[in-house]
């Protein structure tokens, strides 16, 4: 499952980034880490860009980025 | 630029971090408008150096630089950070300090930014800000605690209002002792940096703050599906609206102004061979680079508004599916669509785009939308050429119709050449849009003030001094050389030497020698030609003049007309424009290249327009 599945509203922890390393590095600085809890906060009017919660911010992404993002929805830790 | 760098002899002093902390407005704070703006050679990143005077009376440097998400360098912004902390950048001494701005109201991810730059060994202060904003969600930090957990000095401030400046302060004058150092964890491991900003976070006692409520109610009202294009929309309007109609009367007072105060010149001026130099080069070539100014202001309040508030952020987000199209992202919208009034601010503008290959391709299509500079030359072709016949009611009729054609071919351009050049030189497939959504935050006047006084500096420098040696050149060109101690025929003067001389390269589009003329003094700002036409054929002209519509109509065919406006549209004739992009892009690269991209179109544009019209 990817993040591109997320629906606003749902919350899931991300597993892995399968992107290039510098893009990787780019959204790990943002935020967006192996057991990170993430959340989707809407979507764009036209329905992409995606609007992510993560890690105390809101960072938009394209679904064609998210959809490299491995996520696993569990009941997530608090916070 | 020798105004922009620091003199090797005082102390410097750095101020980093990432985005969107509140950087320029400590900057601000503690330099007032002691500030000199220019780029670092070669790259269009901007160099902001503010003098700040010292309790001793030591003057030292504050070098702002621009953000930097990462000390790894990817971007070029990030490339000059790491290059000016490391010393290694040629115009900029080595920092003898730096002062390293968080967000406190994120504090644990913000902290995974120190390492990166306490591990370079400068003394570091690290400022923790919008502290107002932390206590007003209900979180909390000790500075104490901070410092004491990463080894180095820490701060509370909320720069917005001046809290905590004093410490700041105390740090530039040397007056803090450093806590004991601590082991930092390794840089390139993400994860590890984020969980140990985490653990300092938690020993520290920090209590996050609750989430920015009254941002995610505006949120669902600017990004609903229906609400937020309609906002969006709204938005748009009135800011093209407002450079286009508000800007107009006071750029016709400063054009007023302008008029007046030559001819008061030329009235006590006393006549010498230098008085119409003075008088129509100077003070004239001057004022045609004033007269923009109002504009420029106008988009620079709107855009400082949309991105203190943080809207221009959502903006990008609505804007992002359509301008992917062509091959652009999101941010490039506001530019873009500046354009319309004038490529100057919108090239100004681009700056606010990060990633550098869209920069680029923003900068060098925005001046092919149709901007007011093209409107008179239209309007005196289309009144010249094009018969009035009314196509749908009396309110549309052909004449709307070729100048509506006219934007659409302008804007229909912009968006090709964008593809083009997105699919070629500047592909980026490799960077994917990636945009940090700050709060919502009402602008403080003071910040937009500062940007307003900053564009206007940069651009009166820079398109100043361009634009005045080339109207120089245009009217030496026009007026030498002196027959009997008068000005010669403009069919005698060099201008018109060169005319006749670049006959044979204009003729395949219907242009004669005298249009020719026009096309080159028209390298200085459109709107131009309408006057040298007039003097040509010896006649007060302006855009409504029906006898110098007479007279083009018995030069031009209705094909050269046609292909006249289509030069116009595309070729890039404004030295404003050129001088705006070499500062922007820090060299003659990029304007040669736009230059030369754009007459191409124009002269291949002109061509099938006479071919297929006459």
């Amino acid at each position: 499952m990817s993040l591109a599945d997320l629906q606003p509203g749902a919350l899931a922890v991300i597993e892995a980034l399968h992107l290039a390393e510098t893009d990787a590095h780019r959204l790990m600085i943002l935020g967006f880490i192996p057991d990170t809890t993430v959340g989707c906060a809407g979507r764009s009017p036209l329905g992409d860009p995606v609007i992510y919660r993560i890690d105390g911010s809101e960072v938009a992404l394209r679904r064609e980025t998210a959809r490299h993002i491995a996520i696993r929805i569990e009941s997530p830790p608090a916070g | 630029m020798a105004a922009a760098t620091t003199t090797s002899s005082r102390r410097v002093v750095a101020l980093c971090g990432p985005p969107n902390v509140g950087k320029s407005t400590l900057f601000n704070q503690l330099t007032g408008l002691r500030q000199k703006v220019a780029n670092y050679p070669g790259v269009t990143v901007e160099k902001k150096i503010g003098g700040m005077k010292l309790c001793s009376g030591e003057e030292i440097d504050l070098v702002d630089l621009p953000g930097a998400c990462s000390l790894d360098p990817q971007s070029e912004d990030e490339r000059i950070a790491v290059e000016v902390l490391s010393g290694r950048n040629a115009t900029v001494a080595k920092p003898a300090a730096a002062i390293l701005m968080l967000d406190s109201t994120n504090l644990a991810r913000h902290l995974s930014h120190a390492p990166g730059v306490l591990e370079l060994g400068i003394p570091t202060l690290v400022v923790l800000n919008m502290a107002d904003e932390l206590a007003s969600r209900g979180g909390a930090v000790s500075a104490a605690a901070v410092a004491a957990e990463i080894g180095a000095p820490t701060a509370t401030v909320s720069a917005r209002r001046g809290g905590g400046m004093d410490e700041v302060r105390k740090f530039i004058e040397g007056a803090v002792v450093p806590p004991k150092p601590v082991q930092l964890p390794v840089l390139q491991d993400v994860p590890a940096v984020r969980k140990w900003a985490g653990g300092v976070a938690q020993r520290c006692g920090y209590a996050a703050p609750g989430p920015p409520q009254w941002s995610r109610r505006l949120d669902r009202i600017f990004l609903h599906p229906l609400a937020g294009p309609l906002i969006f929309l709204a938005v748009v309007l009135a800011v093209f609206q407002s450079i286009f109609t508000l800007a107009v009367p006071l750029m016709d007072g400063v054009d007023a102004a302008i008029a007046t105060s030559g001819a008061w010149l030329g009235a006590v001026l006393p006549e010498t061979a230098f008085k119409g130099l003075l008088i129509d080069g100077v003070w004239g070539g001057v004022g045609s680079v004033i007269v923009f100014l109002p504009q420029i202001l106008i988009l620079f309040l709107f855009i400082g508004i949309l991105e203190d508030s943080g809207y221009l952020a959502r903006a990008a987000v609505i804007a992002d599916r359509s301008m992917r199209l062509v091959g652009l992202q999101g941010k490039s919208f506001i530019p873009l669509l500046s354009a319309y009034a004038c490529a100057v601010p919108a090239i100004m503008a681009v700056r606010t785009i990060e990633n550098k290959r869209d920069r680029m391709a923003t900068l060098l299509v925005a001046p092919l939308m149709t901007c007011s500079a093209r409107l008179p030359v239209y309007a005196l072709l289309i009144a010249a050429f094009v018969p009035e016949r009314p196509l749908l009611g009396p309110l549309f009729g052909t004449r709307a119709a070729v100048l509506l054609g006219l934007y659409a071919v302008g804007f229909a351009a912009a968006v090709l050449t964008a593809w083009l050049l997105k699919s070629t030189i500047l592909r980026s497939v490799s960077t994917p849009f990636m945009l940090e959504l700050p709060p919502y935050r009402l602008p403080t006047l003071r910040s937009l003030a500062y940007r307003l006084i900053d564009r206007s500096k940069i651009f009166l420098r820079r398109a100043g001094t361009v634009i005045l040696a080339t109207t120089i050149v245009l009217w030496v060109l026009a007026g030498l050389p002196r027959e009997n101690g008068e000005p010669p025929e403009i069919a005698d003067s060099y201008a018109g030497s060169i005319g006749k001389a670049i006959e044979p390269v204009i003729e395949p589009l219907g242009f004669n020698w005298k249009i020719g003329i026009g096309l080159i003094t028209s390298l200085a700002a459109r709107e131009v030609i309408i006057g040298t036409l007039g003097t040509i054929y010896g006649m007060e002209a302006d855009e409504d003049s029906v006898e110098l519509q007479a007279v083009l109509r018995s030069e031009l065919s209705f094909g050269a007309s046609i292909a006249l406006m289509m030069f116009f549209a595309f070729a890039l004739q404004c030295m404003s424009t050129v001088a705006i992009v070499r500062r922007e892009t820090g060299g003659w690269k990029w304007p040669a290249v736009q230059f030369l991209y754009m007459a191409f179109l124009a002269y291949a544009a002109a061509w099938i327009a006479y071919q297929w019209f006459d």
